[in-house]
């Protein structure tokens, strides 16, 4: 399949503005389980106005949040998938641009010391574009997440030592749910990366805070350390916009790399309750959209 | 739990009334400020033509698009998206805030510390925790952009919103050293050892 880089253009100005408008269905799901079982009367009539919120979005064709967040493009190409990979760079940036210019969204994006704003929520490296080699014949697809920066701002990594062994891990994690507190907007996805290098490990945490709801770790390990914390964390009480509750969490999500003799790293990102992406798919038939 | 609606500005009495738990309701005029705007404000000296006093600030900064100056939107600016950030990053800056300008009421997420607690208490004021990430539902409660300053820090100018329905909102720290932030923190922390205990950490 050969890729059509105008259509890209379009898909991922499209794919900005979507992600801002639509919360995917595992989120909304997500948010009932949460409401059924949610028993103080604070948490409950907050993730009641979080719902009406999701809502008032759709009717009003409106976003869910202010904050237009850091752009992210989640790039996978499968096999036999012919594109210009700069080109397809490119494109992305272009419609990115667009997609801030002509709907129009605050673009939240500076220069990082002169904090200048260019006004297209793009600058030096952003957006974030990850490119993957996937198996899938035929199909290229683009996941578009726009991160919060509240959720943003508590990123945790610590270079735990293999002495310290997976208490650690665990300790960690539940110390920076309590540091974060209100400030993530929890309910939160805690993302936690397991392993690898520094920057591996903070890339992983990132992957798994953005990962659809009722998913999991592929590694077995990992897939255990998220069900154990998932109960461990919302047993806290931090609860919704750290008002107190039982819903302090949707779930945490594990992602795990190898990682060094010498090493134990564990890495914290979190997204917040507006846990926002969007999903554009080509392949021969044609563009399709999606979560 | 009482609720107050309040139409903008408000006195040191009506501040001081409030306790944490009661909602409030604001109406009229309502201030949108944000990270750049305070640093410009309180670091670097700049001044704002506008009366705040008595009023109340919200911690935002806006998506808007530029439509020209109508009789509908005085400012030239028509709101697409006003929802709250992170209050926690401008904690130092409320005292001032209160003290230079005469604001009453800060608005936000996520709550504000101990500095800002003891200038609720010094000088008449509380903080109204809005729903984060509920903008859309937000933005329904504003009627107009009627004015803007300090707009070359744009999106994160200072804002001059008029408001109708704007909440409920919930008193989460108030004048008399009240704050549901500490408490609730307090109350989690104090569950660390059982959470880490399911875990099986050995501590």
């Amino acid at each position: 399949m050969k890729v059509d880089l105008k259509q890209v253009e379009e898909a991922c100005k499209e794919l900005y503005i979507r992600a801002l408008k639509l919360l995917p269905p595992d989120i909304k799901q997500g948010f009932e389980r949460l409401d059924r079982n949610e028993t103080d009367a604070t948490g409950k009539a907050i993730l009641g106005t979080m719902i009406r919120n999701i809502r008032v979005a759709e009717d009003t064709n409106n976003l869910l949040c202010q904050d237009t967040g850091i752009p992210i493009y989640n790039i996978s190409i499968g096999a036999g998938v012919e594109v210009d990979g700069y080109q397809l760079k490119q494109a992305i940036v272009r419609g990115c641009e667009r997609a801030t210019r002509e709907h129009p969204l605050r673009s939240s994006v500076v220069h990082p010391t002169t904090r200048k704003n260019e006004h297209t929520s793009c600058g030096r490296a952003v957006p974030v574009i990850n490119i993957d080699f996937v198996p899938d014949a035929g199909v290229l697809s683009i996941e578009m997440i726009p991160k919060g920066s509240g959720s943003e701002n508590n990123s945790w990594l610590k270079m735990a030592v293999p002495a310290d062994g997976i208490d650690a891990i665990k300790t960690f994690v539940i110390d920076c749910v309590l540091d974060a507190g209100g400030k993530t907007c929890p309910p939160t996805i805690v993302g936690v990366g397991v392993g690898g290098t520094a920057d591996l490990c903070v890339h992983l945490s990132k992957v798994a805070a953005t990962r659809p709801l009722g998913t999991h770790c592929d590694d077995p390990e990992g897939a255990k350390l998220e069900a154990e914390l998932s109960s461990a964390v919302n047993q806290l009480g931090v609860g919704p916009q750290g008002l107190g509750g039982d819903s302090t969490s949707f779930a945490v999500h594990v992602e795990t790399a190898a990682t060094h003799i010498t090493m134990n790293p564990v890495a914290v990102n979190m997204q917040c309750h507006s846990a926002r992406r969007a999903r554009a798919t080509f392949t021969a038939q044609g563009l399709t959209y999606g979560f | 739990m009482a609720h107050y609606d309040f139409n903008m500005p408000i006195s040191e009495a009506e501040a001081r009334a409030l306790r944490v738990n009661d909602t409030v309701t604001l109406n009229g005029t309502l201030f949108g400020i944000r990270d750049a705007t305070y640093i410009h404000m309180f670091d670097r000296g700049r001044k704002t033509r506008f009366d705040m006093s008595g009023h109340a600030v919200i911690h935002t900064a806006p998506n808007v698009k530029w439509v020209g100056e109508t009789k509908a939107t005085p400012s030239g600016y028509a709101p697409v998206c006003v929802g709250t950030t992170t209050s926690d990053r401008m904690e130092r800056f409320t005292r001032q805030l209160m003290s230079e300008y005469g604001v009453r009421i800060v608005i936000g997420k996520g709550g504000l510390r101990e500095g800002s607690l003891s200038a609720f208490k010094d000088l008449g004021g509380v903080y109204l925790a809005v729903v984060g990430g509920a903008a859309a539902l937000e933005t329904t409660w504003v009627e107009q952009i009627e004015d803007v300053d300090l707009d070359d820090l744009n999106p994160e100018s200072l804002w001059k919103f008029r408001v109708k329905g704007f909440g409920p909102l919930l008193v989460s720290m108030d004048s008399h050293g009240g704050s549901l932030h500490t408490q609730v923190n307090q109350l989690a922390r104090g569950k660390r050892a059982a959470a880490l205990a399911a875990l099986g950490v050995k501590t």
